[in-house]
C-alpha cells in the first residue's frame, strides 16, 4: 500500500502531461519570400509594424502557396504579418468558428451565399469606406452586388473564374471553313452544318461527376437564361421571384434541348443523347482533339483537362470562344464565379489588409504567378500567364459585359446542388422540361 | 517520412494515455473501502465503457430522433418529414427500391453460397474454389462499385466499347445498352453488384456448417434410400439451419444499410436511389438534415426487428447446446 500513496499523484500528473502535449496542434504556415523592396506603392497602407492579420480560406496547396507569395511585399512593406491558413472543409468550419468565437480576422469566402450567412448572423463587419471606394474603381456594379448583403457593402471581390466557353478545334475549323459564331443562331446554323457534313457530331457533352452528376448541364442552362432573358430575370429566377417552372426558364430549357436532346448534334465519341450522362465531364472534351467531335460546352478550367502538351491558343490544336448571345439586345454576358474577402475585425491593420487585397497591386502581383485571373480593372491583362485567361480578363474587363454569378451556386443547397442537378439528369434521361420544372419547383424550400 | 514518424507518435501517446487512464481506474478501485468494494469494483470497471457507449451511440441516436422532427432551420415540424418520405414520389421510389434490395441480396447470395457450397463439398481443389469466389469480399463496396461501373460502361453502337458486357453484346451483334440508366432494372444491375460480393460470405460460413452436419445422419438417410435431393433437404439443411439464419440475417442488415455501391454507380440517380444514400443526399447536400435524420430512424426501425430476431436464435441455439 506505501508505495501506491505516491503512485497516484504521479501517474494523474502523466495523464496530464500527455493529454496536454497532444492538443497542442500543428504550428502555423510558414514565412513567405521577399518581393522587390521598392516599398513606394504600398505607403498608402501605412505602417503596422509587429502587427498580424490572420486570414482563413478554402484555398490549398499551389493556388494558397500563390496566394501568399502575392501579399509577401504587401507584409514586408507595412510590417504587417498575413498568417494565412487554408481548409477545404472552409465552408462548414467558418460557421464553427465563427459561432465559437475563433473566427479568422479575415475570411476569404468561395460564394457570395456563405458570406450573406455570415453577415446576416451579425458576424461581418462591414467593409470600410477605402475598401467600398476601391470596388467602385475597380470592379463593374455587377461585382460590388455580390459583396452587398441587404443594402450594406461587406465585402470586395477577389479572384474570378469564367463559364460559358465553348471548346474547338481551330484546325478543324479552317479545315472545314467553319466560322466561330458570333449569335446563338450562327452557332445552331454551324451545328445543322456540321452535322449535315456527317464527318462528325456537332457538340460532345459529359455531365457525369459521381454524386454531383448534372451539374455542368446547369452551366448550360444558366448561360442560356442570362443571354436570352437578360440580367433581371436572371436574378428573379435565382433569388427565386419568379417560379423555377416560369415559362422563361422552361423555354431556357429547350433551347439548350435543341443541341443537347437532338440526336444529330451530340454526343460525338460517345453515342447518343443520353451517353451525356455516362460520360465523366474531365474527359467529355477529348473527341474535340479527335476529331469526333466540333465542339464542346465548359467552363475556362477546361484548359486544365486537357491532355498535357495540348496548346491552348488561338492557332494551336483546341481554343474557346465564349457562348454567343441570343438576344442582342439584353448585351454581352458571362456567368462565372470569384471569392470575396470579407472581414471579422475592422482594426487599423486588417483594413489596410483589405484596402490592399481590393487594390490593383493585388491583382496584378496574383495573376502574375499564373492560374488565376480577376475582374479587377487595374489588372493588366498582359500580366495573364496564358492565351485563355488574357481572354477571359479582356472579357471580364469590357464595360459591355454583364457578369452574373452561377445560379446553382446561389440557390438554397436544397435546389442547387441537389435537385437542379437531378432534374438536369432525369431530363437528358427522357423527362421533359416541364415535368423537370415543375419538380425542381417544388423541392425549392418553403421558407 | 515525418508524417509517418509523427503519426506514430501520436499513436504512442493514444496508447499511453488508454493506460494511463486505466492504471488510474485501477489504482482508484483498489483504495476504495473495504465495504463499498465490489460495487466501486464493477462501477470502475464498467464505466468507461459506459460512458464511450453514451457519448458515442445513446447521444447520437437521441439527438437524430430529435432531429427527425425538426426542418432545415432546426424548428420543430411535427410529423412532416415523415409525411414527406411516404408521399413524394422521389422518396417512396427510395423506399420501394430499398425493399425490393432487402428481398433479393439475401435471398440470391444465400442461394448462391448454398448452392456452390454444396456442390464444390469435398470436390477435387475445394479451397481454390472456395476462394475464387470468397475473393470479392476481401474488395470495398466502392472499388466493386467502381469495378462494376466499369463492367456495365456504355460507348453508343459504331463506337469502340469500353465496358465488358457492351464488348461481348457488340460482338454477338446486338445493340449496346445504357445499363445503369433504365429503370427498373437498372436497380436489378446494381443489386447484382451486392450479390457477387456476399455470395462468397454467405458460401464459406455455410460450407463450414455443411462440414459440421454429423456423417452418420447421412449415412443412415442413404441407407433408408433417400436420393441426393431428399438428403439436403432433410438432412443438411435442418443440420445447417442456424447458421442458415445468421447469413440471412447479417445479409439483410448488410443490405438495408447499403449505401456505397448506389453511391459509386448511380448517385441515387435514374429512380436507384436506397435508404441510407437519400439519408446522406438530403442531410449533406440538400442542406436537410431534418429529412435525412428521419431517413436514419426509419432505417434503424428496419434493422431492429431483424437484429432482434438475430439475437433471439442465437440465444435459443446457446440453450440447445
Amino acid at each position: 500500500m506505501k508505495k501506491t500513496k505516491y503512485l497516484l499523484p504521479v501517474a494523474a500528473a502523466g495523464v496530464l502531461a500527455l493529454t496536454l502535449s497532444a492538443c497542442s496542434g500543428d504550428g502555423g504556415g510558414g514565412g513567405s519570400t521577399a518581393g522587390s523592396s521598392d516599398c513606394s506603392a504600398y505607403d498608402t497602407y501605412g505602417k503596422h509594424d509587429g502587427k498580424t492579420v490572420s486570414v482563413y480560406a478554402s484555398i490549398v496547396d499551389i493556388e494558397g502557396t500563390n496566394l501568399e507569395e502575392s501579399w509577401a511585399q504587401f507584409e514586408q512593406c507595412t510590417g504587417i504579418t498575413v498568417k494565412y491558413e487554408a481548409s477545404k472543409e472552409f465552408e462548414t468550419q467558418i460557421g464553427v468558428r465563427a459561432q465559437s468565437g475563433t473566427a479568422p480576422d479575415v475570411a476569404i469566402f468561395p460564394q457570395p451565399g456563405l458570406l450573406a450567412t455570415q453577415a446576416r448572423a451579425g458576424y461581418l463587419k462591414p467593409a470600410p469606406k477605402t475598401v467600398s471606394d476601391l470596388v467602385d474603381k475597380n470592379w463593374s456594379p455587377d461585382w460590388k452586388k455580390y459583396g452587398t448583403v441587404d443594402g450594406t457593402y461587406y465585402a470586395a471581390p477577389m479572384l474570378a473564374n469564367v463559364k460559358g466557353y465553348v471548346w474547338y478545334a481551330p484546325k478543324t475549323f479552317k479545315d472545314k471553313g467553319w466560322e466561330v459564331p458570333k449569335t446563338w443562331d450562327e452557332m445552331m446554323d454551324l451545328t445543322k452544318k456540321i452535322a449535315d457534313d456527317k464527318t462528325m457530331k456537332p457538340w460532345c457533352a459529359g455531365f457525369e461527376s459521381g454524386e454531383a452528376t448534372g451539374w455542368p448541364g446547369t452551366d448550360w442552362i444558366e448561360d442560356v437564361v442570362l443571354r436570352a432573358h437578360g440580367p433581371e430575370v436572371y436574378d428573379q429566377w435565382v433569388n427565386h421571384q419568379i417560379p423555377f417552372n416560369d415559362p422563361k426558364i422552361v423555354d431556357s430549357f429547350n433551347k439548350v434541348g435543341d443541341v443537347l436532346l437532338n440526336q444529330d448534334y451530340v454526343n460525338g465519341g460517345f453515342g447518343d443523347s443520353r451517353s451525356i450522362l455516362s460520360t465523366a465531364f474531365s474527359v467529355a472534351g477529348q473527341p474535340v482533339l479527335d476529331g469526333q467531335c466540333a465542339m464542346h460546352h465548359q467552363a475556362s478550367f477546361q484548359a486544365a483537362n486537357w491532355p498535357a502538351g495540348t496548346n491552348v491558343a488561338e492557332d494551336g490544336d483546341v481554343w474557346a470562344f465564349m457562348t454567343p448571345p441570343i438576344d442582342e439586345s439584353k448585351g454581352k454576358a458571362i456567368t462565372g464565379g470569384g471569392e470575396s474577402v470579407g472581414a471579422y475585425k475592422d482594426t487599423a491593420e486588417v483594413q489596410a489588409f483589405l484596402a490592399f487585397m481590393a487594390s490593383a497591386d493585388f491583382a496584378n502581383n496574383r495573376v502574375k504567378l499564373g492560374g488565376a485571373i480577376s475582374a479587377n480593372k487595374g489588372l493588366d491583362p498582359n500580366n495573364a500567364q496564358s492565351a485563355l485567361d488574357k481572354q477571359s480578363i479582356q472579357l471580364l474587363q469590357d464595360p459591355e459585359t454583364v457578369f452574373r454569378f452561377d445560379g446553382s451556386d446561389l440557390m438554397p443547397s436544397a435546389v442547387g446542388s441537389n435537385s437542379f442537378w437531378k432534374g438536369i439528369v432525369s431530363w437528358i434521361n427522357g423527362s421533359s422540361a416541364q415535368q423537370v420544372t415543375d419538380s425542381i419547383e417544388s423541392s425549392w424550400p418553403k421558407s | 517520412m515525418e508524417f509517418v514518424g509523427e503519426k506514430l507518435l501520436q499513436v504512442v501517446i493514444a496508447l499511453a494515455i488508454f493506460a494511463a487512464v486505466i492504471g488510474i481506474i485501477m489504482l482508484l478501485v483498489d483504495r476504495a473501502p473495504k465495504s463499498v468494494k465490489d460495487k466501486v469494483t464493477v462501477a470502475g470497471f464498467l464505466a468507461p465503457a459506459a460512458i464511450l457507449m453514451l457519448v458515442g451511440l445513446v447521444y447520437p441516436a437521441v439527438r437524430t430522433s430529435m432531429l427527425a422532427f425538426t426542418d432545415a432551420s432546426g424548428n420543430g415540424n411535427g410529423f412532416d418529414n415523415f409525411v414527406w418520405m411516404f408521399t413524394q414520389p422521389e422518396a417512396l421510389t427510395t423506399l420501394r427500391n430499398t425493399v425490393i434490395w432487402t428481398i433479393l441480396v439475401p435471398l440470391l447470395s444465400t442461394s448462391f453460397g448454398l448452392a456452390y457450397a454444396v456442390f464444390i463439398d469435398k470436390a477435387r481443389g475445394e479451397r481454390v474454389l472456395k476462394s475464387l469466389v470468397f475473393m470479392p469480399m476481401a474488395i470495398s463496396f466502392v472499388g466493386a462499385g467502381i469495378i462494376w461501373k466499369l463492367v456495365y460502361d456504355y460507348r453508343g453502337p459504331n463506337i469502340e466499347q469500353t465496358g465488358v458486357i457492351n464488348f461481348f453484346r457488340d460482338a454477338l451483334g446486338m445493340d449496346p445498352k445504357q445499363f445503369l440508366l433504365d429503370a427498373p432494372e437498372n436497380t436489378i444491375f446494381l443489386i447484382i453488384v451486392m450479390v457477387w460480393i456476399q455470395t462468397g460470405f454467405a458460401m464459406v460460413i455455410l460450407s463450414a456448417a455443411i462440414k459440421g452436419v454429423p456423417v452418420e445422419l447421412i449415412e443412415a438417410a442413404r441407407l433408408d434410400g433417400a436420393n441426393a435431393w431428399q438428403q439436403f433437404r432433410n438432412v443438411t439443411v435442418p443440420g445447417i439451419r442456424g447458421a442458415l439464419v445468421v447469413v440471412l440475417t447479417t445479409i439483410t442488415i448488410a443490405t438495408l444499410k447499403v449505401f456505397d455501391i448506389v453511391r459509386t454507380m448511380t448517385a441515387g440517380n435514374y429512380d436507384t436511389s436506397v435508404v441510407a444514400n437519400e439519408m446522406y443526399t438530403q442531410a449533406f447536400r440538400a442542406g436537410e438534415p431534418g429529412r435525412g435524420a428521419a431517413l436514419a430512424l426509419v432505417l434503424f426501425l428496419m434493422v431492429l426487428p431483424i437484429v432482434v430476431y438475430n439475437a433471439r436464435v442465437l440465444r435459443k441455439q446457446r440453450e440447445i447446446h
